[in-house]
């Protein structure tokens, strides 16, 4: 259904039979190899897929059941699940924070997070980049302190670490 | 009176000068991870547990490093109502009955009585369930140390029963989350037969799922997103406490002793049995509208309407820790948090925990008394400086809590899969809320899963393979007829309701 303001995205019974639809080829993935470890009776006991066969089983079952359920409930097809404005407020989270985690391996963990809390504050906040730039920095240099040299967990460290010797 | 001398013992070690400090530590930090949005007791602990590793390492550092962290635990148990009074926020999820009449409080100007009697009800129904442990969980132990695989597994049984049977949700979603968990932690190499199960030949999964991954993925970045859904605009009551106040709110809060046992006991009963504090803090405050004489001005501000599930929330999220020291289970996602600690630092929780570590089982129990006084005293003098962490924008606070969570996530093992792993769990974790599922079974089926299922591999090896050894004697006999009573209640209470209706 479409408010005045909202316009759904996907309403609540598509996501519902979409996850049950995920849940039950999910459980079949974990049916298919335990057969193929065996999950029957071995010489010793039971075999590896033994238990695991069964919690497949499970895991179809209940899929089915919400798959069935949303099926029936006319209800669900006019609720929406997320609106679009929703959507995309998620989309600007999410997106940043995959670019976020796949960059780290190659900046490190403190350029990382400094450019990603950066981001946040100037696309979200609308800082200007005198408030962002310390406050970003200054984060950053403070778990630097707390993991480094207080707690001496070591992150991941990339070419500007290794450029102040500090690896 | 054994318990009195083991316990005073266990004061011994838990009043030590560190302790004491890693106590206020706990509790401060516990505080501001309960206030944060996306930070909650479970990945609060999850994500500062690989820093007691090498604290854990050194000789009686284990019963440090269950001090700090369970006193982070009582900490965010306070934070939590700190958030939903002041902001009409829950910053827990058993804290939304606090807001109920928490918040109209506040609007009224009496915020500071509101707090009062929150933080002291909390501590209330904390120390209740303490006492219930210090001379319940010997018993337990006690009881447990006879116990065989057949009956830990019908323990596990019980209690992942008992989710189905009293969450009150869709049954057909909580066994889906559960089993999810079951699956996952199959994943990776089998113990006893040294076979790969469900890696489909990726490296990474080798190694299998860990539930911390899970807990910061799920609770803390799944949070984030559906926080910033709901749009966040914290218009927050002002938050001063004067001592006036709470020796006002002290001699007001006697009137409500019936409410403070009645939820304490309501609280006592759902954390053994795994339903939780949420439910817990809701059951509570139904009670308490319909037994209390002004029940019917419930949610426009009543002192009563605090007390009730901020005492039915603390003592159900400390008597989760009975279960948890005595069998190994767990009674909610943070507690089982604290067990998977327990068994990284090398410590097998179970009844022998009493037999071989009791320093630091009764050092457990005796920090569970002063970790919750020290929290009463930080929560009580410091709330105005934790409410204005509430104040902080959320365009700076929501990225360094999901740099927190990535920090977290990669520090457990080292390694930057997990913190792929992470985002791809708070998607699910997102999703699934949304929609209903609930995640603490996923959550407790995760950690738990490995040691259910060679217990019932060994009971079943026992007994060549009959599934009626789970019926073999009365004891698990009983524990089995229990845990099947508790699955299908839902379907014995409407038969009951229907035979008496028709009588």
């Amino acid at each position: 259904m479409e408010s005045e303001q909202q316009h759904s995205a996907a309403s609540v019974r598509a996501v519902e039979i979409g996850v049950a639809v995920v849940i039950f080829l999910f459980g079949a993935l974990v049916v298919f190899d335990s057969y193929r470890l065996g999950a029957r009776w071995g010489d010793d006991g039971p075999q590896a897929g033994y238990f695991p066969f069964y919690v497949g089983l499970f895991i179809c079952a209940s899929g089915a059941a919400i798959f069935v359920r949303a099926l029936r409930n006319t209800a669900f097809a006019a609720e929406s699940f997320v609106s679009r404005e929703e959507l995309k407020k998620i989309l600007t989270v999410l997106v940043p924070t995959i670019v976020y985690v796949s960059v780290i391996g190659y900046l490190g963990f403190y350029v990382a997070s400094t450019l990603y809390i950066a981001y946040f504050m100037w696309h979200l906040g609308k800082y200007a980049w005198f408030k962002i730039a310390p406050v970003s920095i200054g984060v950053s240099v403070a778990f630097f302190l707390i993991f480094e040299i207080w707690f001496s967990v070591p992150l991941p460290k990339g070419p500007l670490e290794a450029a102040l010797g500090l690896n | 009176m054994e318990e009195i001398n083991a316990l005073l013992q266990g004061f011994g070690v838990a009043l030590s000068p560190l302790n004491l400090l890693l106590m206020f530590v706990g509790v401060v930090l516990g505080i501001i991870i309960g206030v944060l949005p996306g930070l909650g007791g479970a990945n609060g602990v999850a994500i500062l547990l690989p820093l007691t590793f090498s604290m854990a390492q050194q000789p009686g550092g284990t019963t440090s490093a269950i001090i700090l962290l369970s006193c982070i635990y009582w900490g965010a148990l306070f934070g939590g109502a700190i958030t939903s009074i002041l902001f009409n926020i829950p910053g827990e999820p058993w804290s939304v009955a606090t807001t109920f009449d928490g918040h109209p409080l506040a609007q009224l100007g009496r915020a500071g009585s509101a707090l009062t009697a929150a933080f002291t009800s909390s501590f209330i129904g904390a120390l209740i369930a303490v006492i219930m442990i210090t001379f319940l969980s010997p018993v337990v132990a006690g009881f447990a140390l006879r116990f065989g695989p057949p009956e830990f597994f019908s323990v596990y049984l019980l209690t992942f029963c008992a989710f189905v049977g009293m969450s009150g949700g869709n049954a057909a979603k909580t066994i889906a989350s559960m089993m999810i968990g079951f699956a996952l932690a199959a994943v990776g190499l089998d113990s006893v037969t040294g076979t790969l199960r469900l890696t489909f030949g990726f490296t990474s999964l080798l190694k299998g799922f860990d539930f911390l991954i899970a807990v910061i993925g799920l609770f803390g970045i799944g949070e984030i997103l559906e926080t910033l859904e709901e749009g966040l605009a914290f218009k927050g009551a002002s938050a001063r406490i004067n001592f006036k106040v709470v020796l006002e709110t002290w001699k007001e809060l006697p009137r409500y002793w019936a409410t403070s046992l009645r939820s304490a006991a309501v609280g006592c009963f759902m954390g053994i049995v795994p339903g939780g504090a949420t439910p817990a803090s809701f059951m509570s405050y139904g009670l308490a509208r319909r037994l209390s004489k002004d029940g019917n001005d419930f949610g426009s501000g009543k002192v009563e309407g605090v007390v009730a599930p901020e005492t039915a929330a603390h003592a159900a999220g400390t008597s989760a820790l009975l279960p948890m020291i005595t069998l190994g289970v767990p009674g909610s996602p943070t507690a089982a948090v604290l067990l998977g600690g327990l068994l990284i630092w090398g410590l097998q929780p179970g009844p022998l925990l009493f037999v071989e570590k009791p320093d630091f089982v009764w050092g457990l129990i005796a920090s569970m008394y002063l970790g919750n006084i020290a929290g009463l005293i930080v929560v009580l003098t410091c709330v105005p400086l934790f409410a204005a962490i509430l104040r902080i924008p959320f365009s700076i606070i929501a990225p360094v809590i999901i740099v927190i969570c990535a920090i977290g996530a990669y520090t457990v093992h080292n390694s930057m899969f997990d913190v792929y792993l992470m985002v791809a769990f708070g998607v699910l974790g997102y999703a699934f809320k949304k929609l209903g599922y609930p995640l603490a079974p996923l959550v407790l089926a995760l950690v738990l899963g490995d040691r259910a299922e060679e217990n019932f591999r060994n009971a079943i090896k026992g007994s060549q393979g009959d599934l009626l050894v789970f019926f073999s004697n009365g004891l698990v006999g009983g524990l089995t007829s229990l845990a099947l009573l508790l699955l299908f209640w839902p379907f014995i209470r409407a038969g009951w309701r229907m035979v008496l209706g028709k009588s």
